[in-house]
């Protein structure tokens, strides 16, 4: 059995049924960021508040998709034989923002339309002896996937 | 700005596109050789260099100003080097204006050239877990086409646009760059052919999407009083750089990002995206507007990103872009021709030269020297183009 870590460290939970990407929210504008800002507050207008981690919304509506049909260049880990993904930029409404992810293997363009709905799930990026890697994946909300964690 | 505000471009010189597999150094100084030899003035006469980056070709790359200005023999000519991912080249331009116009100098060497790899731009070596270019590829396979078919599939979405009129654009540029003899792709295509090579990231195609070149293109700018006494009053002026970064919240996905800013704080105060304000600043600073231009040359990475630059450079309104192109008019003879060059369509990008690479073929349209692509009588040009990590680039020339 390997041991489950996430292909990078902080960025989400590990919760097996309801896990969330971890972003940052400014307890002064209340603007989030994804990955967490690192360096303060990105609104050049907020006069500066604390930075908190949150757990961003789980669901939201596709923005734009597409897919990989070629192997994308290491540092990615591609399986072999390649398989082609999909991803898709997903619009978070009360965070007001887009956020890019892959779609559960098995996801493919034509299940997609912009608009629709997909929840976060997590999935196995890459695996060594030891470990396998977990990264954020969406799914559809009907379902139409496979392999969600 | 009044006339004196403007800097002349005294030389212009291009080493063609392809795939040379030779030291980037080499193209750069066949361009910078040329240019001198277009503006009638000698290496010794440059007082500064200023030089577009390469960060894919070691410590050269670094420093493109002074590898330049040594492989040309060190003449204690001041220098700069400068990286702004694929707007270096206008960042290298509006150095050396900053210089000129501040009267530092009166005689600029702009020179940016690049040796690329094959196939995907991947990031550069190493691994770095605190670099969103290393992440995006590594945590979501994300390559520069991942974005440029998102913005296609929304075009598609939004504006009714269809895989025919992306090919359409493809075929159009395929047309322009046939008699231009420093692009790397001189052949004609058809939209069946088009549509019949292979899906790179749905819905975009092997033929719409950019290549990685080989290239060089160099200008020599100068001051106008320097001109006139050169002697050459009737040049093409520099009228504006615009350099401009997006304005927060920028709710766009950009590359190399895994989000768009969040718009909570600003929310009912809509503002307008960053491709937009990029030519819209060099308009301002020009004292014009898109309906003085006769000619653009536009980033079209993408096939459907030309589509999305005739909105953003103001050639038409939102959601417009498919009539224009349906219309003709961004084809040679039409209203206001795109990409008469041949575009990246026909080139493929090389990155630190193609922001100059696209002020040469201005240029050559404004002094009427563009043999077989001439838009007839143009008298004003813009440029657009942007570079990840929030840079723009934009120049308006003028005869």
């Amino acid at each position: 059995m390997k041991t489950p870590v996430p292909a990078v460290e902080g960025w989400f939970t590990l919760d097996d049924r309801r896990p969330a990407l971890l972003g940052s929210r400014c307890t002064s504008c209340g603007t989030y960021a994804f990955p967490r800002a690192s360096f303060g507050c990105a609104n050049p207008r907020c006069q500066g508040g604390e930075l908190e981690e949150v757990e961003l919304s789980r669901r939201g509506r596709v923005w734009s998709y597409t897919d990989a049909r070629y192997q994308p260049p290491p540092p990615y880990v591609a399986a072999d034989p390649y398989e082609p993904f999909t991803l898709a930029a997903v619009e978070l409404a009360q965070e007001r923002m887009v956020v890019l992810g892959q779609m559960v293997p098995g996801t493919t363009v034509d299940d997609l339309s912009i608009g629709s709905e997909v929840e976060l799930v997590l999935g196995t990026l890459y695996e060594d002896d030891d470990h396998e890697y977990l990264v954020w994946r969406w799914r559809p909300v009907d379902g139409a996937g496979r392999d969600g964690r | 700005m009044t006339d004196d505000r403007r800097v002349a471009v005294l030389g212009v010189g291009m080493h063609p596109w392809g795939k040379w597999g030779r030291n980037f150094v080499e193209y750069g100084l066949v361009a910078a050789r040329d240019a001198l030899r277009d503006a009638g003035i000698g290496w010794e006469d440059v007082q500064f260099v200023s030089g577009a980056d390469t960060i894919r070709n070691g410590y050269p790359g670094f420093v493109a100003g002074a590898t330049f200005a040594q492989a040309l023999g060190w003449t204690g000519a001041r220098v700069s080097s400068c990286y702004a991912a694929c707007a270096s080249g206008a960042a290298a331009i509006a150095n050396a204006r900053a210089q000129i116009l501040a009267g530092l100098c009166d005689v600029a060497l702009v020179v940016g050239a690049d040796t690329t790899p094959k196939g995907f731009f991947a990031p550069v070596g190493g691994e770095r877990r605190d670099d969103p270019d290393w992440l995006r590829f590594h945590l979501l396979g994300a390559t520069n086409p991942t974005y440029f078919a998102l913005y296609a599939r929304r075009r598609m979405d939004c504006f009714g646009a269809t895989e025919h009129d992306f090919a359409a654009v493809k075929v159009k540029n395929a047309r322009h760059g046939l008699a231009n003899h420093n692009a790397r792709y001189r052949k004609e295509v058809t939209v069946d052919e088009v549509l019949a090579s292979p899906v790179v990231a749905d819905p975009l195609r092997l033929l719409e999407i950019c290549a990685t070149s080989d290239g060089g293109a160099a200008l020599v700018l100068a001051s106008a009083e320097f001109a006139r006494r050169h002697g050459a009053g009737a040049t093409v002026k520099v009228s504006a750089v615009s350099t401009v970064t997006p304005i927060f919240p920028n709710t766009v996905i950009e590359m190399p990002n895994f989000a768009t800013d969040s718009a909570v704080s600003a929310a009912g105060a809509e503002r307008p995206g960053f491709r937009p304000s990029i030519a819209r600043a060099a308009y301002e600073e020009a004292g014009i507007g898109p309906d003085d231009v006769d000619l653009a040359e536009v980033y079209d990475l993408s096939s459907a990103l030309e589509l999305d630059w005739y909105e953003d450079i103001g050639l038409c309104q939102e959601g417009e872009a498919e009539k224009l192109l349906r219309d003709g008019a961004t084809a040679l003879g039409g209203r206001v021709p795109v990409n008469p060059s041949g575009g990246l369509s026909s080139f493929g990008e090389a990155i630190p030269a193609q922001a100059i690479a696209q002020v040469c073929e201005a240029v050559w349209q404004l002094r009427g020297q563009a043999t077989g692509r001439q838009v007839e009588g143009a008298r004003v040009a813009v440029t657009a183009n942007q570079g990840l990590f929030g840079h723009g680039s934009s120049v308006v020339l003028s005869r």
